[in-house]
């Protein structure tokens, strides 16, 4: 790892600050993909900026069927919240499969969402529940905030603060994990939400989590796994790499949809 | 440099280091506690598995600086007065082990689930729950079976205790 200077922020304001006078400087949430990648040389910023005790950022509530997750909230927290579970099981599920025990009680969700690797399991349930991504300066819907492999709408020294959604009336996710890093091969978020069907697939896509408008449209008119026998899907925006084609991970896309509709009920 | 204080193994411990110092090699070159291992370096292995405020984390994943100011827990502060922890009991009557390389981790990653989820462990559950610690001796089986014996051993106890 090449040298570093650490920083410790109590709140957004002065995470912001302090990151606007570093040469290089990047926020560190649990520090589980960055730690990592500074340990591989991929990444070398001059600063850290810890978010991790920031007050602000911290909790889970949940008032009638509107979540919100703070940014520090770990995985861990999010697998066993009886308050979320009451209203959206299919997050808790998704939570709990992320990565392992240890990882899941260092990451958080602003770190993962923030990051938005391509083989994250919650880029796929934010846009998946389109969920509002909350930051110190707005509020940005989840169908404008995943803009590419590792890209989302934040600005340069944004800060994603929360994710906010309203509980849906049925969700489900599967993923086919990497046997060894337990990332997503391909996972698919399913909803049914009060603004209609939604699926977001993660670990896929070339470009990135997407929606995939065939099946919303299929399981619109029938909410069965069966619904999505006759959906094609298409392979030239997927990827490809030593793990799976892209026409392995277009099969792989339906069979997670179908089981993913099966677990939601 | 910096400054980390910790409570380690309930001492309170500080030492100067580089930010880039990962946790791990705090515990092992600044504090001499080498009973935290350093298998894969990748997040993947689980040997460096300590408990910080609590909760397992992989120290090999983690900077010294990130956990200034938390309680620290190693495989060193387990056993109380020369006598095993159960865990590193059933450890060994199981023969949860061969090499030993993993064992510490192993042992750190069993008190946490049993902490989290004592009573409730079955095998399915304790395999799982082992998802972040590999073996490369014993097949896991032994280890398994370690695992749930102490479940069982220190939820009797709890019961005794009520």
């Amino acid at each position: 790892m090449y040298a570093t200077s650490y920083h410790r922020a109590s709140s957004v304001d002065e995470a912001v600050s302090l990151r606007g006078t570093a040469e290089d400087g990047k926020y560190l949430a649990g520090g589980m993909t960055l730690i990592s990648t500074m340990k591989q040389r991929l990444a070398a910023p001059s600063d850290l900026i810890d978010l991790r005790h920031i007050s602000q950022l911290a909790g889970i509530s949940v008032e009638g069927r509107t979540v919100r997750i703070g940014a520090a909230t770990r995985h861990a927290d999010v697998a066993s919240s009886q308050a979320i579970r009451a209203v959206c099981p299919a997050i808790c599920d998704l939570a709990s499969h992320i990565g392992d025990p240890h990882v899941r009680q260092m990451g958080t969700i602003g770190g993962s969402v923030a990051n938005n690797d391509p083989a994250a399991d919650y880029p796929s349930a934010v846009l998946g529940l389109g969920a509002t991504v909350v930051t110190n300066q707005r509020s940005i819907p989840a169908d404008d905030y995943f803009t590419g492999l590792f890209e989302t709408a934040l600005e340069e020294r944004e800060i994603l603060t929360a994710i906010v959604f309203e509980a849906p009336e049925k969700a489900g996710y599967a993923k086919f994990a990497n046997p060894a890093s337990r990332y997503a091969m391909t996972g698919v978020f399913v909803a049914k939400t009060a603004g209609g069907v939604r699926v977001a697939v993660t670990g896929a896509g070339a470009g990135g989590v997407f929606r995939h408008a065939g099946m919303e449209q299929a399981l619109s008119a029938q909410w069965s796994p069966d619904a999505l026998n006759a959906v094609a899907v298409d392979p030239s925006n997927l990827m490809t790499d030593m793990h799976a084609d892209a026409d392995y991970r277009a099969n792989l896309i339906k069979v997670m949809a179908k089981r993913a509709v099966a677990k939601a009920g | 440099m910096t400054t980390v204080t910790l409570t380690v193994n309930g001492r309170a411990v500080s030492g100067e280091c580089e930010d880039r110092m990962l946790l791990v090699d705090f515990i092992r070159v600044k504090l001499g506690l080498t009973g935290t291992h350093v298998g894969c370096d990748t997040t993947q292995c689980g040997s460096c598995v300590i408990h910080m405020d609590g909760l397992s984390v992989k120290s090999c994943s983690i900077l010294a600086v990130q956990a200034s100011g938390s309680a620290i827990t190693t495989i060193e502060g387990l056993s109380a007065q020369g006598e095993m922890h159960p865990v590193q009991a059933a450890f060994k009557e199981h023969h949860g082990l061969q090499c030993g390389f993993c064992t510490p981790g192993m042992v750190m990653t069993a008190v946490d689930m049993i902490n989290r989820r004592g009573g409730s462990l079955t095998e399915e559950v304790v395999r799982t729950e082992l998802e972040g610690n590999i073996c490369r001796c014993t097949g896991y089986h032994n280890i398994v079976k370690a695992v749930l014996s102490a479940d069982a051993e220190m939820a009797a106890g709890r019961q005794a205790a009520e």
